[in-house]
């Protein structure tokens, strides 16, 4: 962690790299560089040092060598949509985006797999696979634009993970440039490579322990059927009820989202979504399996919303109608512009069952402060996207709404719950981290780091509150052992 | 230094006691058993052992102990057999927190009672403690549909050699706050740590369960309808095969779960499937063959774990030696090899055809004779990071050691 960088340091480093990667991929105009200033969380904006666009791993990894020998920061960057500032870059570092790295090298249905380059989009990877009926399960609101790596990094869910689960169980390897410069496969083309899962390790870590330069991606066969209703309540309790009575039948739907009467109200002003009218909550859910399972499972789905309360159940009767359902949903957080100028997107976990409970509180925390929260979640699995509203305008609401956000956090942590359910920890909610995990946990998370990354300048300042001092081994020789006091143990 | 050594452990442990002739690992003896019965006592002894200079391993029913190599020294056992509670089980979120020295099979029948299961089978499985199970990485022919214990535990704590207590993860499914130790901790073999407590993710039980099996007439066909049952949407939850020795006949066995008013129509649609590309008749079953879930060794070995892209099936078939079973589907088997001085050319064997197909062959269980003359792991990628690793969470090197990887 130190800091030998300065911006004459950057000037020889941006020659170093212009000689490795060409002048078209070296970025150090002011103008540009600020282009890169922030990824999906624009909140937080920091110019970068200097930006590089590599086309291969070896350039990666090349640009990685000469940083860790200079001591310089470097910090990946994808498609820049992540929601956590995982992606914020360094003033005085490398930015490496990897969106000129967007082959897709091979795409296998036989062996379910595709290997991508981590500048693919999400989406092109189920399109690459589509025409021989086969598709990459991760399917994050962003799919149409953000990247594998990305995901890859964040371990993005997406509103189908209920069933098919995260980006973690559908990556099978990756190439990656480890901190020091290194290349190295953690996982490979089959489960189970002997040694640590180091790959499981990585896949999630925020950027922190190296650069993914090749994935090799689980692909899933298309389902025989696919199923969606939407069901319209009263309230969000009578469709939370609709929803533990599915899971308490056994059924695990590929998705169940919910919405509240003022995420609908924002939806319908965005895009005429045709949502029934008076709905004080919707619930989307989709099933999809074998026809012969489908068909009998999705009568119990909507004989258990009927008997939650549901007034309006509409079933999609083609993949078309059925989008028209999922538009209102995939367009919920952008549509909260119509309704507020300003507004923060909260990603926390409750446990599902607690559903009705914190969104009551999450209500109470709104009508005492006066600040709006509108509600969209992905309730089979109890990760809420609350969007607190707000005018940046008037003196006040921005904090007041900043408030609000760590409240409804605090909430999810108070319900055996989590402060990030997809979303990541990044720059946002670093300082979060103490209030889910003890000092312990967090350096033992830290350990892995230092594995990686002694000299910390992988996406430093992400994740964890304070970093740890890779050469110190903590626990070691501290202080007296109550053994030695009392005698029993000699040496230490 | 015995009893000095041992009233130290008093005063971490409520239970300790000198080993006996039975306390071994893999053939080598311990000097002291510890039972400690909480994640506390469990830091108080590993603190005491650090102070002691004592090397360490954890011990759940003992099953899977001679997985790996033996350890290069071994001081004190610490045996989980009085963690075996169940501290929640959140029905309504299907999620269960429990002590690491809970008996799979116990937990199971816990769950079932609530029509609920931890989606991890197989006889190894079930033989061992949640911590054996995480620490091995076991798993049976659900991981097909499921995955493995990586994929189903969502939070664990830990004790590292110097006592510090750790938690990763949570109890909620759906959670990707700090890093997921959980998954480092998996298959690790004991050598990063003492496993405490896991949180998993928990599945329904099916209405209805079918078994759909054929006996291939050739091994080109039985890859054949491992291939049409995969490009097929019957979404079974498993898809195995169960070879005996080479050049024997080879049966593909599929399993789908439900609900009973769909199960039937869709076990039949799989059978005329199987059948078509088997070239033989398909049988439709209500319980599990005889053979399913069963490694196809003696739990002393020699037995091999390996594993194939699925293009390398014809030829794994065709070519591998010994009996051979299990997941076609997730591409990972079982391999019962021959107690004899051809073990090691069969492991080579088993190695060259493996590595053809992107997979690799560990030797699971054999006796530490055999064990100390052979490449038991095979090649490893990234052993450089797992060093760095270990060195990180156990610097002195007291936990399991040289039973892992590069002698980690």
């Amino acid at each position: 962690m130190t800091t030998t960088y300065d911006g004459a340091g950057l000037g020889t480093l941006a020659a170093e790299l212009t000689a490795v990667l060409g002048p078209a991929a070296v970025i150090t105009d002011r103008q540009r560089l600020r282009t890169y200033e922030c990824d999906g969380l624009a909140q937080y904006r920091v110019v970068p040092g200097l930006v590089v666009l590599p086309e291969s791993a070896e350039q990666v990894a090349a640009v990685v060598k000469a940083c860790a020998a200079a001591g310089v920061p470097f910090v990946a960057r994808g498609s820049g949509t992540g929601l956590s500032g995982g992606a914020l870059p360094h003033a005085e570092g490398v930015l490496i985006v990897t969106s000129r790295m967007h082959r897709i090298l091979e795409v296998d249905p036989a062996n379910e797999r595709a290997i991508v380059e981590p500048g693919v989009i999400n989406l092109h990877v189920t399109r690459a696979a589509a025409p021989q009926g086969w598709y990459f399960a991760p399917d994050p609101s962003s799919q149409q634009i953000c990247s594998v790596g990305g995901n890859v990094a964040e371990n993005s869910g997406g509103a189908h993970c209920l069933k098919y689960g995260f980006t973690t169980h559908h990556v099978l390897g990756a190439e990656v440039v480890t901190p020091d410069g290194e290349l190295v496969w953690l996982g490979g083309t089959t489960r189970d490579v002997p040694g640590y899962d180091l790959l499981g390790a990585f896949v999630g870590s925020e950027g922190t322990l190296g650069i993914a330069t090749k994935i090799v991606v689980r692909l899933l066969r298309d389902p025989e059927s696919v199923r969606c209703l939407l069901a319209a309540f009263s309230g969000v309790d009578e469709a939370g009820a609709a929803v533990s009575a599915i899971i308490a039948d056994g059924v695990t739907p590929a998705a169940v989202e919910m919405m509240d009467a003022l995420a609908i109200e924002a939806a319908e002003a965005a895009v005429a979504c045709g949502y029934p009218e008076g709905a004080g909550a919707v619930l989307i859910v989709e099933l999809d399996g074998p026809a012969a399972e489908v068909e009998h499972t999705f009568a119990a789905v909507h004989r258990h919303c009927t008997g939650a309360g549901a007034f309006e159940i509409r079933v999609a009767r083609d993949a078309a109608e059925r989008a028209l359902f999922w538009k209102g949903r995939r367009s919920a957080f952008a549509a909260v512009g119509r309704i507020s100028p300003d507004y923060i997107v909260q990603d926390g976990v409750i446990p599902r069952t607690a559903l009705p409970e914190v969104l009551r509180k999450i209500a109470d925390l709104s009508t005492g402060t006066g600040v709006r929260v509108a509600n969209v979640f992905h309730a089979g699995d109890g990760n809420l996207h609350p969007l607190v509203l707000f005018d940046e305008a008037k003196p006040g609401e921005a904090q007041a709404a900043e408030e609000v956000s760590g409240a409804i956090l605090d909430l999810c942590i108070e319900h055996g719950g989590s402060i990030t359910g997809e979303h990541g920890v990044g720059t946002d909610k670093a300082r979060y981290m103490p209030r889910m995990f003890t000092a312990e946990d967090l350096d033992t998370m830290q350990r892995l780091r230092c594995a990686f990354d002694p000299a910390g300048v992988c996406n430093p300042g992400k994740v964890f509150p304070t970093p740890r001092l890779c050469g110190e081994v903590p626990g070691k020789h501290k202080g007296v052992h109550p053994l030695q006091a009392a005698g029993l143990a000699e040496q230490f | 230094m015995v009893a000095p050594t041992l009233d130290g452990l008093r005063l971490a442990c409520t239970e300790v006691a000198e080993a006996t002739a039975d306390d071994t690992v893999d053939g080598v003896p311990a000097r002291w058993v510890a039972w400690p019965r909480s994640t506390e006592e469990v830091s108080a002894v590993l603190r005491a052992a650090t102070a002691l200079g004592l090397r360490v391993v954890a011990r759940g029913t003992g099953s899977r102990l001679s997985w790996g190599l033996p350890p290069t020294g071994l001081d004190l056992l610490v045996d989980t057999s009085r963690m075996t509670a169940v501290l929640a089980h959140a029905a309504g979120d299907l999620v269960v927190t429990t002590q690491a020295g809970l008996r799979m099979i116990d937990l199971q029948k816990q769950l079932g009672s609530h029509r609920q299961q931890l989606a991890l089978d197989g006889s190894d499985t079930l033989g061992g403690t949640v911590g054996g199970t995480i620490a091995t990485a076991t798993s049976g022919p659900l991981r097909y549909r499921f995955g493995s214990v990586r994929d189903l535990l969502i939070g664990i704590t830990v004790v590292l050699a110097d006592g510090t207590v750790a938690r990763s993860g949570g109890t909620v499914v759906k959670n990707v706050a700090g890093y997921d130790l959980g998954k480092l901790y998996t298959g690790s073999l004991g050598t990063l740590g003492v496993i405490t407590e896991a949180v998993f993710r928990l599945h329904p039980l099916p209405e209805a369960s079918r078994w759909i099996v054929s006996s291939a007439a050739d091994v080109a066909r039985a890859a054949a309808a491992v291939a049409a049952v995969r490009a097929a949407q019957h979404d079974p939850v498993a898809l195995e095969v169960d070879r005996g020795a080479p050049g024997g006949s080879v049966t593909v066995g599929v399993a789908v779960e439900g609900v009973t008013k769909g199960i039937d129509a869709r076990a039949d649609a799989v059978a005329s499937l199987l059948s078509g590309a088997a070239g033989m008749p398909a049988t439709v079953i209500e319980h599990p063959p005889d053979w399913w879930g069963r490694a196809p060794y003696p739990p002393q070995g020699p037995g091999a774990t390996v594993t194939c892209e699925p293009s390398g099936l014809t030829n794994l078939l065709a070519t591998a030696p010994g009996a051979l079973r299990g997941s076609a589907g997730a591409g990972v088997f079982a391999v019962g090899l021959d107690d004899s001085d051809r073990l090691d050319d069969e492991l080579a064997q088993l190695r060259t055809i493996t590595t053809r197909h992107g997979g690799s062959a560990v030797l699971r269980c054999a006796s530490p004779h055999r064990k100390a003359t052979l490449d038991v792991w095979g090649p490893v990628p990234a052993l450089g990071l797992m060093r760095r690793l270990k060195d990180q969470f156990d610097p002195e090197h007291r936990l399991s050691p040289g039973r892992f990887v590069g002698g980690i």
